[in-house]
């Protein structure tokens, strides 16, 4: 009795209950043909198709070729963005010059600068990897930005009495101090990259993530659409527990972190 | 007034008769856009000597200590400091990222930087607290690594900046006595700027009294603790109607 009052405690507050039952009902909602399978597939066939493209090779390619696209861009975007956030967060000259920019630049929606992209750098890879780049400089350069002008003053000023010259000072105060913020705005470049690539591929690709999306449509694929879906979702969540793990390791001196 | 005879170069009766200050200035001024900060303060400190700087908020007291310790411009002014001074501040100002000892360490030059910061941390009473975070220190504890800090580089000037004030009582009693041996032991000069005039008699043996940019009171304070204990009444009441004017 009081064991199935607990089980029943644990259900009313456990987090997989709903997520699971909504599966449930989708499954049996395709058999019993309330949902039609050209409208949506069954989690069943889903499975099964995700099975198939993983054996047969085609899925792990083209989720290769979308991996490196991102790869490329955003080690292209995070680079200048670090690199304009130093400039403007540690010399005035450098955020007068820089900040005006790239407040300019963050105005213009990343994804609007597609068709210019394609008119100067042509279908190729190019324009994709040029979209994450340059959806991506804006987020980290930022957040390192403002990480930087936000240390504690005070903490500056410690080290000035302990010595420190200007070099010391930024390598020992300035950046760590900026660190969390900085990693805040990698979060962002790497949710902004997944989503810049959804849209990049779609640029005549002939492979890649987006090119098997494309295709799936064209031959109504449901499923294999549905499979694209869930390997975009199961990217963000990698990009998410990645970071998590940087910041675990980068913030232990953190009370918060040191209790759990 | 008091002012002008320190200003005459009034004869020091320091433990240490040495001829030089440590900490010479003359005729100090301090403006921040229409306000006078300090008005003409002169100042000598002597090696070895424990100065106590009392003064309301905005007496311009913190002011004196920054530009002491350089870290406010006092371009083309009369000021002679030594170049080895360390400052404790109120907050401890430990930098969070780094453990305890490295705190200690940082800006350290030479040899065993690592055994120095220790001892000085066991000196401290914080031997045991070597790795430790500084988010995870109490306030007493954050306070004496800063303390280490400071005197692990053997600065021939300690600046304290109210270093007691969030502490509470019996924590502010226990550092009063850990900064008396320390003196003692390394003998820096040393400026402890308060506003207890309690703190001041019972630590320093010389104390200043600055008002409205001027040092309006000088006041020795000699002998054991017994005899600092019966010089506190009459002195708290001269110092109390000093400042209260």
């Amino acid at each position: 009795m009081t064991r199935a009052a607990n089980l029943g405690r644990y259900l009313a507050r456990a987090r997989w209950v709903s997520p699971v039952a909504l599966l449930l009902a989708w499954e049996a909602g395709s058999r019993l043909d309330i949902v039609p399978q050209r409208i949506l597939a069954a989690p069943s066939v889903v499975v099964g198709t995700l099975f198939e493209l993983t054996v047969s090779g085609e899925l792990p390619a083209n989720l290769l070729v979308s991996f490196g696209r991102v790869a490329f861009g955003l080690s292209i975007g995070v680079s200048l963005g670090i690199v304009l956030g130093l400039v403007a967060g540690l010399w005035r000259t450098g955020e007068a010059t820089v900040d005006p920019l790239m407040q300019i630049k963050r105005m213009i929606p990343s994804l609007a600068l597609t068709p210019l992209f394609i008119v100067w750098f042509g279908i190729g890879e190019t324009p994709k990897i040029a979209l994450i780049a340059s959806a991506t400089v804006f987020p980290v350069y930022l957040n390192l930005y403002t990480g930087i002008r936000n240390v504690d003053a005070r903490l500056v000023e410690a080290a000035r009495t302990l010595g420190l010259n200007r070099a010391a000072q930024i390598w020992h105060v300035i950046l760590p101090g900026a660190l969390p913020s900085f990693l805040v705005g990698l979060r962002y470049a790497l949710a902004t990259s997944i989503l810049v690539l959804i849209v990049a591929e779609q640029i005549n690709a002939s492979a890649g993530l987006g090119y098997l999306v494309n295709y799936a449509r064209d031959f109504m694929r449901i499923d294999i659409i549905v499979v694209c879906l869930m390997v975009y979702a199961v990217l963000g969540l990698a990009a998410d527990g990645l970071l998590r793990m940087i910041e675990r390791r980068a913030f232990a001196w953190r009370p918060s972190i040191l209790e759990n | 007034m008091h002012t002008n005879a320190l200003a005459s170069g009034e004869p020091e009766m320091t433990a240490a008769p040495s001829a030089e200050p440590v900490v010479r200035v003359r005729n100090l001024v301090r403006r921040f856009g229409e306000n006078t900060i300090l008005d003409g303060v002169d100042l000598s400190i002597y090696r070895g000597e424990f100065i106590a700087l009392l003064g309301r908020s905005g007496s311009g007291k913190t002011t004196l200590l920054r530009t002491l310790a350089g870290l406010d411009d006092a371009g083309g002014q009369d000021l002679r400091v030594p170049s080895s001074r360390a400052v404790v501040f109120q907050d401890a100002r430990l930098l969070p990222w780094k453990k305890v000892w490295k705190n200690v360490a940082l800006g350290l030059k030479g040899a065993e930087i690592k055994a120095r910061a220790e001892s000085a941390l066991e000196e401290v009473g914080l031997g045991h607290r070597l790795d430790a975070w500084p988010l995870t220190l109490s306030g007493g504890e954050a306070q004496r690594t800063a303390l280490a800090r400071a005197l692990v580089r053997e600065p021939d000037l300690l600046l304290l900046d109210e270093p007691f004030a969030a502490l509470d009582a019996l924590t502010r009693h226990r550092m009063h006595e850990l900064v008396q041996s320390l003196w003692r032991a390394h003998s820096p000069a040393v400026l402890l700027v308060t506003h207890d005039v309690n703190e001041a008699i019972s630590l320093a043996d010389r104390i200043l009294v600055l008002d409205r940019g001027r040092i309006v009171a000088e006041e020795r304070v000699a002998g054991t603790p017994a005899e600092r204990a019966r010089l506190r009444s009459a002195l708290h009441e001269k110092l109390l109607s000093t400042l209260g004017g």
